[in-house]
C-alpha cells in the first residue's frame, strides 16, 4: 500500500521539477533581482526603486508608457481582428463545395510556421518595394515606392499587427472550425425552422455556441502578442518600442542598473498579462451564470 | 446582364440566379481569402530565385540561384556536379550545421518531454489526488506567463548555476552549450505535451492493463502491447507539438546560448537586419520545408481536436 501513496508523486515530479525549478524559480529570482537584490555586486537589500525607474524616471518614462499603449493596442487589436476574420471564414469554409480540402489546407498552412518567419515575410510583402506594392504600382494605384504606405516598420505597430493576423487567423481557425464541427448544424436547423433569418441565426445561435472556444483562444493570443519578442524586434520602430523589446534592451545593458529595469519591466509585462487573464475570466464566468 | 432581367420575372428563376450569382461571389472569396493567407510562402518563393528585381516589375525578369549559391548550398554555375555538391557540403556551410542543430536540439526535446510528460499526464488524466488543481494550475501557467518574464532569471541562474558546478568540480558549462538550450526548450514544451496527453490519457480505460496483467504480461509487456497502441495517436500530435515549439525558439537559444548555439532562427533573426531579401527568403524556405512537412502529417490527426491545437499558440 505504500507503493499506492508515492505512484503519482513519482510520476508528477520529473515534470513538476522542471516547471518549478526552470520556470517559477526563474520567474521568482528575476523577480527578486527586480527588487535589487544583486548579490553579485553586494546588494542583498530589497527595494521598489527599479519600478519606480521604469515608470517615472525621466528616462525611462518617455519610453515606458507610449511603449506599454503601443503593447496594448497591437495586442487588443491583432487579437480581435483576427478571431473576428478567423470566424467568417470557418463558417465560409464549413460548407461543401469542390476543392475545399485544399482550402481547408492553404487555411491552415500558417499554423505551423514559426512567428519570427512571418514576421520576415512581412517585410518583403509589405516594405514600399515589397510585392505588395509591386501589384498596387501594376494596377496604377501608386506612382512610386513611397505612395504606398509605411506598414513596416511604422510607428503604430501596424507592420506588427498584419503578422499576428497572418498567424492568428488560422490558429483561431482550426479552433473554431474544430468547435463547429463538433456541434453540427441541428441548432441552426432548428433556428431557421423558426424563422431565424441568417443573421439571426449567426448572433443568438453560432456565435453563443462559439464563444467559449473563441474566448479560450483569445487568452492565448492575447497573452502571446502581449509578450512575443521576435515580432516587434523585426517589424518596430526605435520609438515607441513595445515593452517586451524594451526590457531585452535594458536587460542586456552593461549597467548592472539597468538590468534591474530590465527585470521589472518583464515582471510588469507579465503581472499586467495575468491580470487582463484573471479580470477576463471573472468577468465571462459572471456573464456565463448571467444568461 | 440578360440573366438578371429575365429572372426578375419569375420567382423561381430568380431565386437559382441569386445561387448562381452567389456562388461566384462565395468561390471569389474564398479563392482571394486563401491566396491572402499563403502570399507570405508565396513572395519567399519569388525573393528566394528573383534576380535584379528593381521596383517596377511585378514578376521577376530574371531568375537566379543566386541566393543558394550565397549561401554555399549549391556550387557556382561552373561547378554543379556530384564532386562540386560533395565538395561543398563537405565543407559544412553554417546553414547546413545550423539546419542540424535545429533538427537535433528539436529531437533531443521532443524524446525527453515525451519521457517525462507521460507519467504525469496519466496521473493527470486518470486519477483524482488532493491537489491536483494547483499542478494543473502550474503546469498551465508557463503557456500564460509572457517567455521574457522568465527567460532573464533564467539566464542569470544558468550562470550561477555554473559558477557553483564549477565550484563543486563538476565544470558543466551549462550556459552557452546545446544541452543547456535544450534544457530550457523543455519550459516552453512541457505544458503542450502534458496537456495533450492527460486529454488522451482522460479518455483511456485501464482496465484493459488490468486484464493484460491478470493474463500474466509484464509492465514492459502491458506498456507496448496494450498502452501504447491505445496513446499512439495523441502521442503522435505531442511529438509534433514539441518538435515545433523547440523548432521556433529565438529567444531562449539567443539568452542561454549567449550567441554560440546557432540553430536557424539565430541565422534568420541575423539576415532579417541584413536587407538581402534573397537570402532572407531562401533562409525561410529552409526553416518551414519542416513545419509545412509536419502539417501535412498531422493534418488527418488534428481534426476536431481542440484539446491538443492550443500548442499553435506558441509556434
Amino acid at each position: 500500500m505504500k507503493w499506492e501513496r508515492v505512484r503519482i508523486p513519482l510520476m508528477l515530479g520529473p515534470t513538476m521539477a522542471i516547471i518549478t525549478i526552470l520556470f517559477f524559480g526563474s520567474l521568482g529570482f528575476g523577480f527578486l533581482q527586480s527588487l535589487g537584490y544583486q548579490p553579485q555586486i553586494g546588494n542583498t537589500g530589497f527595494s521598489l526603486d527599479a519600478y519606480y525607474a521604469v515608470m517615472f524616471s525621466e528616462r525611462s518614462a518617455s519610453q515606458f508608457w507610449p511603449g506599454l499603449a503601443l503593447t496594448l493596442w497591437v495586442a487588443s487589436a491583432s487579437t480581435f481582428i483576427s478571431a473576428a476574420l478567423a470566424v467568417g471564414l470557418s463558417l465560409l469554409l464549413r460548407r461543401t463545395f469542390f476543392g475545399k480540402k485544399l482550402a481547408v489546407f492553404l487555411f491552415q498552412l500558417n499554423l505551423p510556421i514559426p512567428h519570427l518567419v512571418i514576421a520576415v515575410g512581412m517585410l518583403l510583402l509589405f516594405a514600399q518595394s515589397g510585392l505588395v506594392a509591386r501589384f498596387a504600382g501594376e494596377l496604377g494605384i501608386i506612382d512610386a515606392p513611397r505612395d504606398f504606405p509605411v506598414l513596416t516598420r511604422d510607428p503604430y505597430g501596424l507592420g506588427i499587427i498584419l503578422a499576428y493576423i497572418w498567424k492568428e487567423v488560422a490558429f483561431f481557425g482550426i479552433i473554431v472550425m474544430a468547435v463547429l464541427q463538433s456541434l453540427g448544424e441541428d441548432y441552426e436547423a432548428v433556428a431557421q425552422s423558426l424563422g431565424a433569418n441568417r443573421w439571426q441565426r449567426f448572433r443568438t445561435v453560432t456565435l453563443p455556441l462559439i464563444m467559449p472556444g473563441l474566448m479560450s483562444a483569445s487568452i492565448i493570443v492575447f497573452a502571446f502578442t502581449f509578450g512575443t519578442y521576435e515580432v516587434p524586434r523585426i517589424l518596430g520602430v526605435q520609438h515607441p518600442k513595445m515593452l517586451p523589446v524594451l526590457a531585452l534592451e535594458y536587460f542586456l545593458n552593461p549597467d548592472l542598473n539597468a538590468r534591474a529595469e530590465g527585470m521589472a519591466l518583464s515582471i510588469i509585462i507579465a503581472v499586467i498579462v495575468f491580470a487582463l487573464v484573471f479580470l477576463y475570466m471573472y468577468v465571462s464566468a459572471r456573464t456565463v451564470r448571467k444568461s | 446582364m440578360s440573366d438578371l432581367t429575365l429572372s426578375s420575372t419569375t420567382s423561381s428563376s430568380n431565386v437559382r440566379a441569386r445561387r448562381g450569382f452567389g456562388r461566384v461571389v462565395f468561390y471569389l472569396t474564398i479563392f482571394v481569402m486563401c491566396l491572402m493567407l499563403i502570399l507570405p510562402v508565396i513572395a519567399f518563393f519569388i525573393n528566394a530565385f528573383a534576380f535584379r528585381w528593381f521596383y517596377p516589375q511585378f514578376v521577376p525578369n530574371e531568375w537566379s540561384l543566386q541566393a543558394w549559391e550565397r549561401l554555399r548550398l549549391i556550387p557556382r554555375a561552373g561547378d554543379r556536379s556530384l564532386e562540386g555538391f560533395i565538395s561543398l557540403w563537405a565543407s559544412v556551410p553554417d546553414v547546413v550545421s545550423a539546419l542540424g542543430l535545429s533538427l537535433f536540439i528539436g529531437a533531443v526535446v521532443t524524446g525527453f518531454s515525451i519521457i517525462i510528460g507521460l507519467p504525469a499526464a496519466r496521473a493527470l488524466g486518470l486519477y483524482r489526488f488532493r491537489g491536483k488543481r494547483i499542478i494543473e494550475f502550474m503546469v498551465i501557467t508557463p503557456t500564460i506567463v509572457p517567455p521574457i518574464a522568465f527567460s532573464l532569471g533564467l539566464n542569470i541562474n544558468f550562470i550561477r548555476w555554473d559558477l557553483a558546478l564549477e565550484a563543486a568540480g563538476f565544470p558543466l558549462d551549462l550556459s552557452g552549450s546545446i544541452i543547456g538550450v535544450s534544457i530550457v526548450h523543455l519550459v516552453p514544451v512541457m505544458p503542450y505535451v502534458v496537456l495533450t496527453l492527460s486529454g488522451v490519457f482522460a479518455n483511456y480505460n485501464p482496465d484493459f492493463e488490468a486484464q493484460a496483467r491478470s493474463l500474466g504480461a509484464g509492465p514492459v509487456r502491458i506498456f507496448w502491447d496494450v498502452t501504447l497502441p491505445a496513446i499512439l495517436p495523441g502521442l503522435f500530435v505531442a511529438a509534433l507539438f514539441a518538435f515545433l515549439v523547440s523548432w521556433s525558439q529565438y529567444l531562449l537559444t539567443f539568452l542561454i546560448g549567449q550567441g554560440r548555439v546557432i540553430t536557424l532562427p539565430m541565422l534568420l533573426f541575423a539576415a532579417a537586419g541584413s536587407g538581402n531579401n534573397a537570402v532572407i527568403a531562401a533562409l525561410s524556405l529552409i526553416f518551414i520545408a519542416p513545419a509545412i512537412l509536419i502539417l501535412l502529417v498531422a493534418s488527418r490527426f488534428l481534426s476536431g481536436e481542440s484539446s491538443a491545437v492550443g500548442g499553435f499558440g506558441r509556434v
